[in-house]
């Protein structure tokens, strides 16, 4: 049953790699600019243009120009850039090492934060840790991250000197090192993450205390907290996913000004840099990926859909 | 020596009086039934032994059970007892079980936490056993399983520990006569072998009637008569008795019918779904829900459908007002297809009308009565030029001011907005009027107001209708032809009270043995 799940999703998934791949060729493509003028500058000779082209691959069919960058991708070859004349796949590589360790860091910091406090909230709704916890998060909420992360390094960089303003120390320098240089990006990221998904919590386990299953629990004999604990987090699993799962594919891509303010190389820095240079091969195997990472985390989304709720495996 | 006594308990809810000097007790091996409609605060009276009452609740008087207030006692004493020594079953079976648990953890959960001495895994099969799912694996999840089975997992965790008192809150209300007549066997049944006292809650006197030893009768938050059951059964003495009993037990009176030419005809439907693919590439199979199903309403008829549920009344239902296709057969209105090139036909679809069962789903909370009655204009090509006259009329004509027009729906109670529903069928003078459970959802005696509402507007506009129910009693009274169902076909129909009195079809026979009857009063 849920292997059947699994492989539909799958399919599902496919499909829509499909779907974004011929999209995002399709948007870049007709965007305005020639690569190869802007190379070479605008008093570059035709003759020089045409060979340029020639060597991008710019002179081919649109048709053959997708097959091929398909073709690549999935043997693992991103094209080189046309800008540092560099394979793609290794700037990628490099930077994906920074950008993904800052998003699961700063999900890992947001689920700590959320999950307790939300549960908190609900169990004491419409008492003063209620209002307490949902005042912090409407801050949490509405504080824009990039004015949190300045705060950030004024306090704990600038004043405190606990960590270093901004750079990233390299995984060569060891795991706690490279980690410390993330921490206060990743708070940043995080706070703003974890007010949302806090807030998501409490409505979600307030929804499922009226349930009816919830007053048999009661009836068993079990107490205010083993009842929530036992038979309300796993009902109110699936709003919390849902959103769980959003968030993670934001902080993989928009990480942007984080990445700026705290003068990261991660992903978010080179599609921004790439996009200026009309870097149109970076610019599309960036966005390709990803694309294919939101896709890959609603897939686990979904399936963590059905671990959870056994209804949802029947259906299928 | 009572197990549970109840002793001039009042309580409030954030100020509002809900329960007045209510007293009661529950003997060991005895069945004490508490009845009273809607709001009556049998419901609270239930939450309030079991100590599990809204916040903001404030009880005076006491509760004592085995000699214990339980109103005094802490919340951890509470939770001992809960599950232990006293089980509780609720009404909605399809809600009451956690949808992520299986059935056997969320028995074996109440063995583990009050009798840790023994195996959860025994006894939780032990006790699945006993309430009749003897087949049925622990493994499986609530929903899938029937709602009569889920309700004996209910009753399961109720009684995994062996507890002295059962509290019973309407545990038969959302299921089928025939479910319901082997629910309420189960619990005394549990009762008597276990000697427990058996607490039953319901508004429906008929279900008490043949098994409580006593019946406690509850109006406004205030026991109004209590007494053995055969003695408050022959001479009810408190006015809200007697007409809870008449209520129970009224008829409708129709008037004569008149005309005969067919007005509906449903000519050998099918209607089937398509299940979901089992494997990849195979044809998906398909449900039957309406196996070749064929009669005639004639005009001026009055004809009940009867059925429980899954038996294929809804689709008919569905199939009938056109919002579907059929894939067999033909439904002609006035000699007219219902549906006509994958939509319904507009100019059939004027001439029906229907009364959902809810009387608080099925209108919008955002709009007046007037708006909210007129809706169907929207099926004629001009609407008519004396609106406001129609909504007068249509107002009085169920015993609604013309005045209520500017109201919003919550203003109204539950038979008031059945009442404005059937307004709302009538506004365009419909030849078909579908009444869908339409009484289903109400208090007897509103339902007794409703159904005799419906006698007098059959005398004033000669209506056409098709009357389905799952209660055979209020099909009785209302109806010339009745229909009966089960799996997708029409097993038995004819003249109404032929088929109350020689029933032929095995299924008919025991839908009208399991039916709970009132006995006949003194009075």
């Amino acid at each position: 049953m849920m292997l059947r799940y699994a492989l539909k999703r799958l399919l599902s998934l496919l499909i829509s790699l499909a779907i974004a791949s011929l999209v995002i060729f399709t948007v870049i493509e007709v965007a305005p600019g020639d690569p190869a003028s802007f190379m070479l500058g605008i008093n570059a000779q035709e003759d020089t243009l045409a060979a340029l082209r020639t060597e991008l691959g710019l002179d081919q069919t649109k048709v053959q120009r997708y097959l091929a960058w398909v073709g690549g991708m999935v043997q693992g070859d991103f094209g080189t850039s046309y800008q540092y004349r560099t394979p793609v796949a290794e700037m990628i590589g490099d930077r994906l090492w920074v950008s993904l360790p800052l998003a699961l860091y700063a999900l890992i910091l947001s689920t700590l934060i959320a999950f307790p406090a939300g549960i908190y909230a609900a169990s004491r709704r419409g008492k003063a840790g209620d209002i307490g916890v949902m005042g912090a998060t409407q801050i949490g909420v509405a504080i824009p991250n990039f004015w949190f992360a300045m705060m950030l390094v004024l306090v704990f960089a600038i004043n405190l000197r606990w960590f270093s303003a901004g750079g990233f120390a390299g995984w060569d320098e060891g795991i706690f090192a490279a980690l410390k240089s993330l921490t206060l990006p990743a708070i940043a990221l995080a706070l703003p993450q974890a007010a949302i998904l806090a807030r998501v919590m409490r409505s979600a386990l307030l929804d499922v205390l009226g349930e009816d299953f919830m007053r048999t629990a009661r009836a068993k004999g079990l107490s205010r907290g083993q009842a929530l604990r036992r038979h309300g987090l796993r009902n109110a699993m699936i709003p919390v996913l849902t959103i769980l799962g959003l968030q993670f594919s934001f902080l993989l891509a928009g990480g942007i000004i984080i990445e700026q303010v705290f003068y990261l190389p991660g992903l978010g820095r080179l599609i921004f840099q790439s996009i200026s240079a009309r870097d149109l091969i970076v610019v599309e195997s960036v966005t390709m990926l990803l694309v294919f990472a939101v896709i890959v985390v609603n897939f686990a989304v979904d399936l963590a859909y059905a671990a959870v709720d056994p209804r949802l495996r029947a259906r299928t | 020596m009572s197990l549970l006594e109840v002793k001039n308990l009042s309580l409030s809810i954030q100020g509002t009086p809900i329960l007045q000097d209510v007293s009661l007790t529950v003997a060991p091996g005895e069945v004490v039934a508490v009845t009273g409609e809607s709001g009556s605060g049998k419901s609270m009276t239930a939450l309030a032994i079991m100590q599990l009452l809204p916040d903001g609740s404030e009880t005076t008087g006491a509760v004592d059970f085995d000699s214990e207030d339980v109103t005094r006692s802490t919340e951890a004493r509470m939770c001992a007892l809960r599950g232990n020594n006293i089980g509780m079953v609720f009404q909605e079976p399809m809600t009451a079980l956690n949808p992520v648990q299986t059935i056997g953890a969320q028995v074996g959960e109440t063995v583990q936490l009050h009798r840790p001495d023994l195996d959860a895994e025994t006894r939780t099969v032990e006790v699945l056993e006993r309430v009749g799912l003897a087949g049925i694996s622990p493994r499986r999840y609530p929903h899938e399983l029937s709602g009569g089975q889920r309700q004996r997992v209910v009753i399961a965790i109720a009684i995994a520990c062996g507890p002295k008192l059962l509290i019973a809150d309407e545990p038969t209300t959302a299921l089928d006569v025939t479910t319901q007549a082997q629910i309420l066997d189960l619990l005394v049944q549990l009762a008597q072998e276990d000697g427990m006292g058996l607490l039953m809650i319901t508004h429906d006197l008929a279900v008490v009637a043949n098994m409580a030893h006593r019946i406690v009768v509850m109006q406004n938050g205030a026991v109004v008569e209590a007494g053995d059951t055969p003695a408050l059964l022959k001479a009810p003495k408190h006015p809200y008795t007697k007409a809870l009993f008449a209520a129970s037990a009224h008829q409708a009176t129709l008037p004569d019918q008149t005309a005969h030419q067919p007005l509906l005809q449903v000519r050998g439907v099918v209607r089937d779904y398509t299940l979901p693919r089992t494997r990849l590439f195979a044809p998906p199979g398909t449900h039957r829900a309406v196996d070749n199903v064929s009669f005639d309403i004639p005009r001026g008829g009055r004809v009940g459908l009867v059925g429980e549920s899954g038996c294929g009344k809804s689709t008919l239902t569905r199939a009938i007002l056109g919002l579907e296709p059929v894939q067999a057969g033909e439904i002609l209105l006035d000699g007219q297809p219902v549906f006509a090139s994958g939509a319904p036909n507009l100019s059939v679809r004027r001439k029906m009308q229907v009364v959902f069962q809810d009387p608080y789903g099925s209108f919008n909370p955002r709009h007046r009565v007037s708006r909210l009655i007129t809706e169907p204009f929207h099926l004629l090509e001009t609407p008519p030029a004396d609106r406001a006259a129609r909504i007068a009329e249509a107002l009085s004509a169920v015993g609604l001011s013309p005045d209520d027009a500017h109201k919003y729906p919550h203003q109204f109670s539950g038979g008031q907005r059945q009442r404005l529903a059937i307004a709302r069928a009538l506004i365009i003078r419909p030849e078909l009027i579908v009444f869908d459970e339409a009484v289903s959802a109400l208090d007897v005696s509103v339902r007794a107001q409703i159904l005799d509402l419906i006698a007098d507007l059959c005398g004033q506009y000669d209506l056409t209708y098709l009357f389905i129910s799952h209660d055979l009693s209020v099909v009785r009274g209302i109806t010339d032809q009745v229909m009966v169902m089960q799996h997708g076909m029409i097993v038995e129909q004819g003249d109404t009270n032929d088929v109350f009195d020689a029933p032929k079809h095995p299924y008919t026979q025991t839908l009208i043995e399991a039916a709970p009857k009132l006995p006949r009063t003194g009075s």
